[in-house]
């Protein structure tokens, strides 16, 4: 049974530990609150999205800190470039 | 060579520091190494009872700061192995007893007459973290595949990195191989990819550790058991021997093969 329900359900507690973890330490890193962080998001998303199709479930938003320094790294998958009037002055 | 001096901590109380201090002297002085192994938790000393010392000591640390003893009145020589001697903790003071810049003079003494010092840690971040970290070159952070301890260790990392230590390396204690296969524990890749920190070890969860804390015996000292040899492979890569990491799962009594032979009792 028990192999069944793993087979079903791929949602194991180490995924939700690994997701939480990530955001708090984004928090505790940069002192940059989750709300304001989810903000962020939500703003990149609309940037990006009126340049391409983004998806928008599959985006990767980490902090990586080298050398004593933090560094925003986001890995947006594409899904098709829009392709842009350009516009008259 | 060269002298070095090894802190060893982990921000989160409870994940191993102290075992892990204790079995690492052992494991480098059975190597040939000169150690001293100090107990920086000044108030709250155990690394004494850990190593089965704790009948033998009679001045701490604090006294030679104060000038109440000599350096080698102080240092409890282990009968066990050549080379390995223990500097304890005081237990009846606070840690704003000492200073850091008499840690440090503390630490270049040792550096003499030592291969290696390795600095047992106390918990948290205040006076007593700051005092047992100045004097150390390099530094091993102790964690658990918990959520918390994860945590305290990143922040640990950090500090560490701001005071120029090099390098800082991760030894993930008590990971249970079951657990992990389950997808209920979070495995090594995990850990190592919230943290971006060099791995030096890992330890599975192991019922020897606490049996040889009761009997006062660290594992290096001989147990066949998996800790024990987790620990040796850790001393062995911290002087440059590359040794694979262990297969957690080589000794594991679960399973449907396990689960028949429990069965058939084979």
């Amino acid at each position: 049974m028990d192999f069944l329900k793993r087979f079903f359900s791929r949602n194991s507690s180490k995924d939700t530990a690994k997701k939480r973890l990530k955001l708090v330490l984004i928090h505790d890193r940069t002192d940059i609150s989750p709300e304001i962080l989810e903000k962020l998001r939500e703003d990149i998303i609309k940037v990006i999205n009126k340049y391409m199709e983004i998806d928008t479930s599959n985006i990767e938003m980490d902090l990586d800190r080298e050398n004593g320094s933090v560094a925003l790294v986001a890995n947006i998958p594409i899904l098709k470039v829009k392709r842009i009037k350009q516009e008259r002055d | 060579m060269d002298s070095r001096v090894i802190v060893i901590t982990s921000g989160k109380g409870g994940v191993g520091k102290t075992t892990t201090t204790a079995n690492l002297s052992v494991g480098l002085a059975k190597a040939g190494f000169r150690v001293v192994a100090i107990d920086a938790d000044i108030g709250l000393r155990n690394l004494d009872l850990i190593m089965g010392l704790e009948n033998r000591v009679v001045y701490n640390f604090i006294d030679i700061i104060e000038g109440n003893c000599r350096l080698q009145q102080a240092l409890v020589r282990d009968k066990r192995v050549e080379n390995l001697f223990l500097l304890p903790a005081a237990q009846t003071r606070t840690k704003d007893a000492v200073s850091p810049e008499q840690m440090v003079t503390l630490c270049e003494e040792l550096r003499k007459e030592f291969d290696f010092v390795l600095i047992d840690c106390p918990a948290g971040i205040e006076g007593g973290f700051r005092n047992a970290v100045i004097g150390a070159d390099e530094a091993l952070v102790v964690t658990t595949p918990e959520v918390s301890a994860v945590r305290d260790a990143d922040r640990i990392i950090g500090m560490l990195e701001s005071m120029n230590k090099s390098p800082i390396r991760l030894i993930i204690n008590r990971v249970r191989p079951n657990m992990v296969k389950e997808g209920e524990m979070l495995d090594v890749d995990d850990v190592l990819d919230v943290l971006a920190v060099k791995l030096i070890g890992v330890i599975p969860d192991d019922d020897s550790v606490i049996k040889s804390a009761n009997s006062g015996e660290p594992l290096t000292f001989g147990s066949k058991s998996p800790a024990s040899q987790a620990f040796s492979n850790i001393a062995s890569r911290l002087v440059g021997v590359d040794v694979p990491l262990m297969d957690l799962n080589a000794n594991e009594q679960s399973g449907f093969f396990a689960g028949l032979k429990k069965i058939f009792r084979i």
